[in-house]
């Protein structure tokens, strides 16, 4: 380290004399610091403003996320003030993004309530994306030390016990929305849920905006759904479920609904991230102690997610929703309609589904993260994607995922039912072969073309979607490359 | 009806062949391999019977076969699965499972409705015998 590691003043006199002083003149700049195996470590993408000193601008990031206010006040030196400083540590260039900065913080685990992303999110989202300095700011990444870690609960259920509960092993699950997503009544909207189970699917989805508008109460599709899902199940043998969503406008209905569903035997509930991080948490809490799955659907993420200069990424997202306790998570699918770039996507997974992440940069990981046995999330991959994409689709995500299929179900030629087993007969073709030891990555199109020989649904459906791609470019890309640290 | 639990059910019936290529898959990512029979697929019954324990020493397809074909003649005309048991710390269950056998003739699952309060319903599943 350079001079520059330390610009913090330390005669007492001048760094608490009123005024203004800079942020990292003030303390929240240490490039020689080690950060603590408990610290809670940040990383920021930042765009300072023309002329702003980017190391100044990382100290301002680290100051105004903790205890730092625009000018110096005396009351500090009642505190520990040392220690509730959170210190920016490394500030390095983006990589082939002029302007932009990747700058680390640490913070002290006592600026922490335990068990509160509220908590936790006020302070590290909490003022710093308005501060005037910086023309843009994004949170990329995030350490979360094990002490921390364990003031959590976790998902309710988790991948592994909610692959016991539905007695379904060896096989990514397979699911699909329900279409339309608005105007059915309660008896068709059911009708719709009975197909797709019988043809072979395990889960059916309500829409991230079906509630209980007036032309389908949700006490109505509650009971029609059930009636298909147990319906199905008698017809199967298998054990299968509706994503019964819960989302209403107070803490009160939903905790009625989520009792109805549990009345009526559904095995999982579902919300919509719209809800927020505390109402997700007293949720978790109510599946807990229910027996319940709990499905999320991240309705509303991409209007922060999205863009890689300003906002926060959805790994963020991903890790704070393991903490907070979700058993799925809506991760992406790279391959269909919505946003995300292959290599982020698997990242999304990894946080999802690994005791233990490593530092992977190309997907994104900055940091080494150490779950400490909370349970995993399983991702479901839903948006644009048909049985086409089957190998492409397990060879991205593996097994532990949920592959859902709305259009490319209910808009099947030959019918609901079909639409649901020709992506089944292509989800078992496709892991069989894979454990055969076929590379599915490039025979996996010849796999489906040999399974859609005897199966004529499936051979349909290859011939309505199997050249449909969405080819488009990423906005959401790892920007991994190394460089040289500008301190 | 065809009972359609296990990874494979929407395919025509494996072959030993298929069955043992399956197999070899486990066992080369360390798996163990159990083998259970019942006569009763409700779809909430858990614990079939164990046809010995799980087999964490074997580490030979042909071995599982020969006790699958053991198993086959001690319970013929009934449901025969074959799981595979992963003991990495964070998973410690089943991993894979998948049916090996079938009855000649598969029952029927009943559905039962209870009407209860309001339109509400209790639902049970019955195996018809």
């Amino acid at each position: 380290m350079n001079e520059m590691s330390k610009t913090e003043i330390t005669d007492k006199k001048k760094r608490y004399a009123a005024g203004v002083l800079k942020y990292a003149q003030m303390g929240y700049w240490d490039g020689d610091y080690e950060p603590k195996d408990t610290d809670i470590l940040a990383l920021f993408r930042i765009t300072p403003q023309e002329g702003v000193d980017p190391i100044e601008a990382a100290a301002a990031v680290a100051g105004e996320s903790s205890t730092a206010t625009w000018t110096v006040v005396w009351t500090d030196r009642l505190t520990a003030c040392d220690q509730y400083r959170a210190k920016a540590y490394k500030v390095e260039p983006v990589p082939g993004q002029p302007g932009q900065y990747f700058c680390y913080v640490a913070y002290d685990l006592i600026l922490f309530e335990e068990g509160s992303i509220a908590n936790l999110t006020a302070s590290i989202i909490g003022n710093v994306f308005s501060f005037k300095p910086l023309l843009a700011a994004r949170l990329e990444d995030m350490r979360l030390p094990v002490a921390y870690c364990k003031t959590f609960k976790g998902p309710p259920t988790g991948i592994v016990v909610e692959r016991e509960r539905l007695n379904n092993f060896g096989r990514p699950l397979l699911g699909a929305t329900t279409k339309p997503k608005l105007g059915l009544s309660g008896k068709n909207y059911g009708r719709v849920v009975y197909e797709g189970l019988k043809g072979g699917l395990d889960f059916m989805k309500d829409d991230e905006n079906i509630n209980s508008q007036p032309f389908m109460h949700w006490r109505d599709r509650f009971l029609y759904v059930m009636e298909a899902v147990n319906l199905a199940s008698a017809r199967t043998g298998e054990i299968k479920g509706h994503y019964l969503n819960i989302t209403a406008g107070t803490m009160e209905e939903m905790y009625r609904r989520a009792e109805f569903a549990k009345q009526l035997g559904s095995v999982i509930v579902m919300i919509d991230l719209v809800i927020g991080y505390t109402a997700i948490q007293s949720i978790s809490e109510w599946c807990r102690q229910n027996d319940m799955i709990l499905h999320l659907h991240r309705a509303g993420h991409g209007t922060y997610t999205r863009q890689k200069n300003h906002g926060i990424s959805f790994r963020v997202i991903a890790k704070w929703m393991r903490l907070a306790g979700v058993d799925h998570i809506h991760a992406g699918t790279a391959v269909g309609k919505l946003e995300g770039d292959p290599m982020t996507v698997q990242g999304f997974y990894n946080v999802c589904r690994e005791t233990h992440n490593p530092v992977d940069l190309q997907r994104g990981l900055f940091f080494e993260q150490d779950w400490a046995d909370i349970r995993k999330v399983m991702p479901v991959a839903s948006g644009g994607i048909h049985a086409g994409q089957m190998h492409q689709l397990i060879d991205l995500f593996g097994d532990d995922v949920v592959l859902q299929f709305g259009g490319g179900t209910i808009g099947h030629p030959m019918g609901i039912q079909a639409g649901a087993t020709a992506n089944r007969v292509a989800l078992e073709s496709m892991i069989k072969a894979r454990n055969e030891g076929v590379d599915i990555a490039t025979e996996g199109p010849e796999v489906l073309r040999r399974a859609a020989k005897w199966c004529k649904p499936l051979e349909a459906a290859l011939d309505t979607w199997g050249n449909i791609s969405f080819n488009y470019t990423s906005t959401d890309t790892s920007d991994f490359v190394p460089t040289a640290s500008v301190s | 009806m065809r009972i359609t639990q296990g990874c494979f059910s929407f395919l025509p019936d494996l072959t030993d062949e298929e069955i043992s290529a399956q197999i070899e898959y486990c066992l080369g990512r360390g798996w163990a391999i159990g083998i259970e029979h019942t006569d009763d697929p409700h779809p909430r019954a858990t614990f079939w019977e164990m046809w010995g324990n799980p087999m964490f020493d074997l580490r030979d397809a042909k071995g599982v076969m020969m006790e699958l074909d053991d198993c086959r003649k001690a319970n013929p005309d009934t449901y025969i699965r074959i799981n595979a048991f992963d003991n990495t710390r964070g998973f410690e269950t089943v991993t894979m499972s998948f049916l090996v056998s079938r009855p000649a003739v598969e029952p029927q699952i009943i559905m039962r409705r209870t009407e209860v309060d309001g339109r509400a319903i209790r639902y049970t599943h019955e195996v018809a015998r």
